[in-house]
């Protein structure tokens, strides 16, 4: 579904992404994992077109998304700091998002925006929430489009544990419909129940792409972090 | 793309700063109207004053108003919408607020008062102005990064049009006054488009007597209905030009 060949980024001097290439499929869950500043957003980023990469290219089923900008009616994103306009509030905020990106036939998925109980809170203001309602914005922002991709960027950093378990038991409900979910996270534990698929990336290159019960048995390790704490350390080695 | 524009209006039509623009041309436009006892002549002294207002608020409104929508514009290019798109819906809702703002603020009182071509002359080149502003504003930030210089270049910008190209103009004109240089002149002032606002109005003004010779020659340019159209030709370049390299630049940013 998604490909991308031979991607490099290159912010002033240093290599952000340096010839990473991944090919991700339908009904996959892929976790995106590695140390900080190794990477990771910036492939989010260029996967969505927000940051334009230098060399090499990716492609949205079969389409180049260099001058396309169509398919990201399919891809949900949730970013990891999500930034919205201060001083609109959330139910303007709903109300827009789905006035620019709704059609009228289509089914929007408001599950979130009930669990999370942000009909309470439609009249307050951007600036005045905090991190973690900003982060259930967020969350209720990709999901509401029943989109076929979601890319999730740390989705439950700054989420108390009821509003992160809600958050997971939809991903996991989502994954189940087939949908293509590449998510980030730096809290091994929580990834164990959802992912399908590990990618390692560190220094902006891609160390590998493997299935998980592969990754299982070639370390003999039942827990993703150890799985990947004994990959990390024969690396280094 | 209307809607995008419709968002962008509502939130800038909220602004108080945009209201107090308003309030402020009105306030001025109407005493000065008011104050001369002949309405050609409160033009005159209008002129002055919106020719320097007129570009300051609007390179320096709209350079604030695209770094303080970087979270919107981030919002929105994770959407399934052309950056293009996009680009040029901010363009048109901040453009379209301002020449708003300038048609309520000066507009009414000039058509109230001044309904003469050149009252009408001053109303396009006022709203040409506008537009023209928010083009070199969209340019500006969308080369540099970081707000605090890129309101500082706006600023730059504004001061270079209307104080610093009259005194580079008037320092070539006296070291080179051994010269035919009132040809050029016509070529420079199309360099500036204040300055080119400014000499069509006067003109229309039938002062440009009072220019001496390169009046003369203004006039004969200018004057004409050939020359009005070539420099309002030339307004809509410097409209078109810096709005199109900022989109094309726009298109390639990281966001």
């Amino acid at each position: 579904m998604i490909i991308a060949s031979n991607v490099s980024k290159q912010f002033g001097k240093l290599k952000a992404l340096d010839n990473v290439s991944v090919t991700c499929n339908k009904g996959e869950c892929i976790a995106l994992i590695g140390p900080n500043g190794s990477g990771k957003t910036t492939l989010i980023k260029t996967i969505l077109g927000m940051v334009v990469c230098d060399n090499g290219f990716i492609t949205f089923n079969e389409k180049n998304i260099l001058h396309d900008w169509q398919y990201r009616a399919n891809i949900g994103y949730m970013p990891q700091i999500g930034r919205y306009p201060e001083n609109m509030s959330i139910g303007q905020i709903l109300d827009m998002m789905k006035d620019i990106r709704g059609n009228k036939n289509q089914i929007l998925d408001e599950d979130l925006v009930q669990q999370f109980k942000l009909n309470d809170l439609l009249h307050k203001r951007m600036r005045t929430l905090s991190g973690g309602t900003r982060q259930k914005v967020s969350a209720a922002l990709a999901f509401l489009f029943n989109p076929d991709v979601l890319i999730l960027d740390e989705p439950t950093a700054g989420l108390d544990p009821v509003s992160a378990e809600i958050l997971k038991e939809k991903i996991i409900t989502e994954k189940t419909k087939g949908k293509l979910i590449l998510v980030t996270s730096h809290i091994l534990s929580e990834l164990d129940e959802l992912v399908t698929q590990v990618i390692y990336m560190q220094d902006g290159r891609l160390q590998f792409h493997k299935n998980i019960a592969t990754l299982r048995a070639e370390t003999g390790q039942e827990k993703l972090s150890k799985a990947i704490a004994s990959v990390m350390l024969k690396m280094s080695l | 793309m209307k809607k995008i524009i419709k968002y962008v209006m509502i939130d800038i039509l909220r602004n108080k700063i945009m209201l107090a623009y308003t309030v402020f041309l009105l306030l001025i436009s109407l005493s000065i109207f008011n104050l001369e006892d002949n309405s050609a002549k409160g033009l005159l002294s209008l002129l002055n004053i919106i020719l320097i207002v007129v570009p300051l608020v609007s390179i320096l409104f709209s350079a604030i108003y695209v770094y303080n929508s970087a979270e919107f514009l981030e919002l929105l290019a994770s959407q399934p919408l052309k950056r293009r798109t996009l680009w040029l819906s901010i363009f048109s809702g901040v453009a379209g607020s301002l020449a708003l703002a300038f048609f309520v603020g000066a507009g009414i009182p000039i058509l109230l008062y001044e309904a003469t071509p050149t009252g009408f002359i001053m109303l396009g080149c006022g709203i040409l102005l506008s537009v023209i502003f928010v083009s070199v504003a969209m340019l500006a930030t969308v080369k540099i990064r970081d707000k605090a210089k890129g309101i500082g270049v706006a600023i730059l910008l504004w001061l270079y049009f209307s104080l610093l190209f009259d005194g580079l103009v008037m320092f070539l004109l006296f070291q080179f006054a051994d010269y035919p240089l009132d040809k050029a002149m016509v070529g420079v002032s199309l360099l500036n488009p204040i300055d080119l606002s400014r000499i069509l109005i006067l003109l229309k003004m039938d002062i440009s007597a009072m220019m001496g010779y390169t009046g003369a020659i203004f006039k004969n340019y200018f004057g004409t209905s050939s020359g009005l159209l070539l420099s309002g030709m030339v307004l809509l370049l410097w409209i078109v030009m810096p709005l199109w390299l900022s989109v094309r630049k726009f298109n390639r940013k990281d966001l």
